[in-house]
């Protein structure tokens, strides 16, 4: 915490502003009532809510399958991650050995979408802090990623990737090239950034120190994903519970000391290079696979998991992303629960930005990259 | 005395054109940002999307004019005339070019060579900080009081290393007519410089050039209207023709900036090396003093362009950090080695 606010009066010449939920700079349809001094905050209280739309209760009215729709509308910049997570859940439930060639297309994909979503996070973050021009230097390229997308399967953001048991089909077959194309490109877009950005002196004067978090209150809040190894805390669930076949790939996971919106955006940044290491090396292994090697289990026509519960949760690009299961053996869930990353994050939020300036609460909203989405279900 | 009949003619033309190059600039400035940012910008109105501006200022005096219920309603109608009119007016001093002869009249491109110039335009230039003030307190809103507040703190801070930064350069000049100075930077300086401010005053422009960008509401310094922060700053609740006057007299702020760089430190009409009076007549060098004038004008307003789609924007603390703790020691330092060296050549 920066400076901390000893003593706020009850009642004094402070100003009430309210942010949001319509406004600018709040990615989606976040609030946050502001008492503030001047231009430094004394409290801020965030309300969350304003876009639930029921999907945890409305999965226990839908089959299996048709939850995963709904699993692409948690954080809209990486539905992918979110169908696989809950996909997997699913499995672990029912005990189903998944081919690996299909393990290998998900892994390709969720690390796809793990760089689109970094470029959400950093452009904005660029964008809320004034910079616009990296913004579309990386939205350019995430374009590509969503091409990729829509040519896998038809659609771009709410992709409902994978089904129950695998995934539905294969990559493409030029799947190669493109990937070729986008690579460098997409090199040379988080390198211009990274020029931009990172040694920029009003860059680094803006997040360096702001809202800073020590690893003990990081974990002490559930911080999981980019924020808590910005924090300091080696934590990536693909290197520590290996799940899929995370454990066949190497790359490195990196960390930052301060825990501020400065190590957040620079974690994030080497995550995408990493990211791409991965998709190559998954690639490497894919194109070793025998081509009609399976790409689903056998799963019934039907899914109807027998009793019980599981949770399982993956790395998805914000963090711990969890789905708790429950089944009573019929063909609808008994109960889901999402974990989302988000919702543990934004808990420390009002903490974040006490006694910082409002310009700071801003800048630590985007690079906590909260998605309303996900936070509200 | 001129001629009212000429006097009228200059106000006209340097009132149109002003406006026009305002007008080109809010093109200029999506089609640079286009062309930084890997898009396209509007190109849809007329060749290369020239008539977007048009189209704009159209949609602005078309739309309708609303105030909010809770408004002050004369603050806030005086706030976009209070920021528009010292805008337009501070450029009334200011060189455009040399002078033109016709009909053996001798015409001086500039309004009015008024003799305590540099005055006017400080005192001018500060004024438009009441149109924002005004603005934003009249549209009782509180992103617009924050914004106005901001934009208070910020123009005030900067306009002293601003004031000091001209103040050093009115020493090496010795005078406060910009024309007098304008035709001071003439030839070469330690035999293979030009004369201009620039090699003599390479702190004080950066000064200037920083506290202009500050003067002006740019990025870095956009705090008053931050948009990702409080959403527009003082114009949040402007619409229409109002609005029209707040963007339209920024971008007439930028140009008069961009003149006044040029006129106190890039050698205002002069070529380096050469003299163009020597070989060209009396009219076309007329021409060609307000050709090369412009062109160096219209060289800082893309720098305004470039360096707006370039940098993120400071904080608000780290903004007057720069001002009061750099800025300001730094003219003062600067004021000082001027008045030294002058002191010891004299």
């Amino acid at each position: 915490m920066a400076q901390q606010c000893p003593n706020i009066p009850e009642v004094g010449d402070f100003v009430t502003i309210n942010i949001g939920p319509s406004h600018p700079a709040m990615h989606g349809t976040l609030r946050v009532i502001a008492q503030t001094d001047g231009e430094t905050i004394l409290k801020a209280d965030p309300e969350i809510g304003y876009l639930h739309r029921g999907v945890e209760k409305l999965g226990e009215n839908l089959t299996y399958h048709q939850f995963i729709p709904l699993t692409d509308r948690l954080n809209y910049c990486s539905a992918i991650t979110n169908n696989v997570s809950y996909e997997m859940a699913v499995e672990k439930l029912m005990g189903l050995e998944v081919p690996e060639k299909a393990q290998l297309i998900r892994m390709i994909m969720m690390e796809l979408t793990r760089i689109s979503d970094h470029i959400v996070c950093i452009g904005i973050l660029g964008v809320d802090l004034g910079a616009f021009t990296p913004y579309f230097y990386l939205f350019i390229q995430r374009e590509e990623i969503y091409e990729i997308f829509e040519w896998f399967n038809g659609s771009r953001l709410t992709t409902t990737f994978g089904r129950i048991g695998g995934v539905e089909a294969d990559l493409p077959e030029d799947f190669e090239q493109r990937w070729e194309e986008l690579k460098p490109n997409l090199r040379k877009a988080i390198d211009e950034t990274d020029r931009l950005f990172t040694h920029n002196r009003i860059w680094m004067d803006r997040t360096i120190g702001t809202t800073a978090i020590s690893p003990e209150d990081a974990l002490n809040w559930g911080f999981t994903g980019p924020c808590l190894r910005a924090a300091g805390v080696k934590r990536d669930l693909r290197k520590d519970e290996p799940y899929g076949m995370y454990d066949k790939v190497n790359f490195e996971v990196p960390t930052g000391k301060h825990g501020d919106v400065f190590d957040r955006y620079i974690v994030r940044m080497i995550e995408m290079e990493e990211s791409i290491k991965i998709i190559d090396q998954a690639f490497q292994m894919y194109k070793e696979m025998a081509p009609d090697a399976p790409l689903r289990a056998k799963v019934p026509k039907i899914i109807k998991p027998p009793e019980g519960e599981v949770y399982h949760a993956i790395e998805s690009p914000n963090g711990e992303l969890g789905f708790f299961v429950k089944s009573d053996g019929s063909d609808k869930p008994y109960r889901i629960k999402i974990r989302p990353p988000c919702y543990m994050i934004y808990q420390a939020f009002p903490e974040l930005v006490q006694g910082e300036m409002i310009a700071d609460l801003i800048a630590c909203l985007s690079s906590l990259n909260i998605i309303a989405g996900e936070l509200d279900r | 005395m001129e001629d009212w009949g000429i006097a009228i003619i200059k106000v006209v033309f340097i009132w149109v054109w002003t406006l026009l190059c305002a007008t080109v600039m809010t093109w200029v400035e999506r089609r640079g940002a286009g062309m930084i940012q890997d898009r396209l910008g509007p190109n849809r109105a007329g060749p290369f999307g020239l008539f977007q501006p048009l189209a704009d200022g159209i949609k602005l005096f078309t739309k309708e004019d609303i105030v909010p219920a809770n408004a002050r309603k004369i603050l806030f109608s005086l706030g976009p005339i209070l920021f528009a009119i010292p805008a337009f007016s501070a450029y009334a001093v200011i060189p455009f070019g040399d002078k033109i002869v016709v009909g053996g009249k001798e015409i001086l491109l500039q309004v009015a060579d008024v003799n305590v110039g540099f005055l006017y335009v400080v005192a001018i230039g500060s004024m438009a900080v009441y149109g924002i003030v005004v603005g934003g307190w009249g549209s009782n809103n509180k992103y617009s009081i924050l914004g106005g507040l901001r934009s208070t703190a910020q123009m005030i801070s900067y306009e002293v290393p601003w004031g000091l930064a001209l103040l050093a350069a009115v020493l090496v000049y010795g005078t406060f007519s910009l024309r007098q100075i304008a035709l001071a930077q003439q030839g070469t300086f330690l035999g293979f410089l030009p004369n201009w401010g620039i090699f003599k005053q390479p702190l004080g422009f950066i000064l200037f050039i920083v506290a202009a960008y500050a003067e002006a509401n740019r990025v870095p310094f956009d705090l008053p209207e931050a948009e990702s922060e409080i959403v527009a700053g003082y114009h949040t609740e402007y619409g229409s023709m109002r609005l029209g006057l707040y963007l339209f007299g920024e971008y007439v702020n930028l140009y008069t900036l961009s003149a006044l760089m040029v006129t106190f430190y890039f050698g205002a009409w002069h070529l380096p090396y050469l003299d163009m009076s020597k070989f060209l007549g009396p009219i076309s060098y007329g021409i060609a003093s307000f050709i090369v004038f412009f062109l160096k004008v219209a060289f800082f307003l893309w720098l305004f362009v470039w360096v707006r789609w370039t940098v993120p924007r400071f904080r608000y603390d780290q903004l007057m950090n720069l001002g009061w703790k750099s800025l300001i020691p730094l003219a003062l330092l600067n004021l000082f080695i001027t008045a030294l060296c002058i002191q010891i050549t004299a």
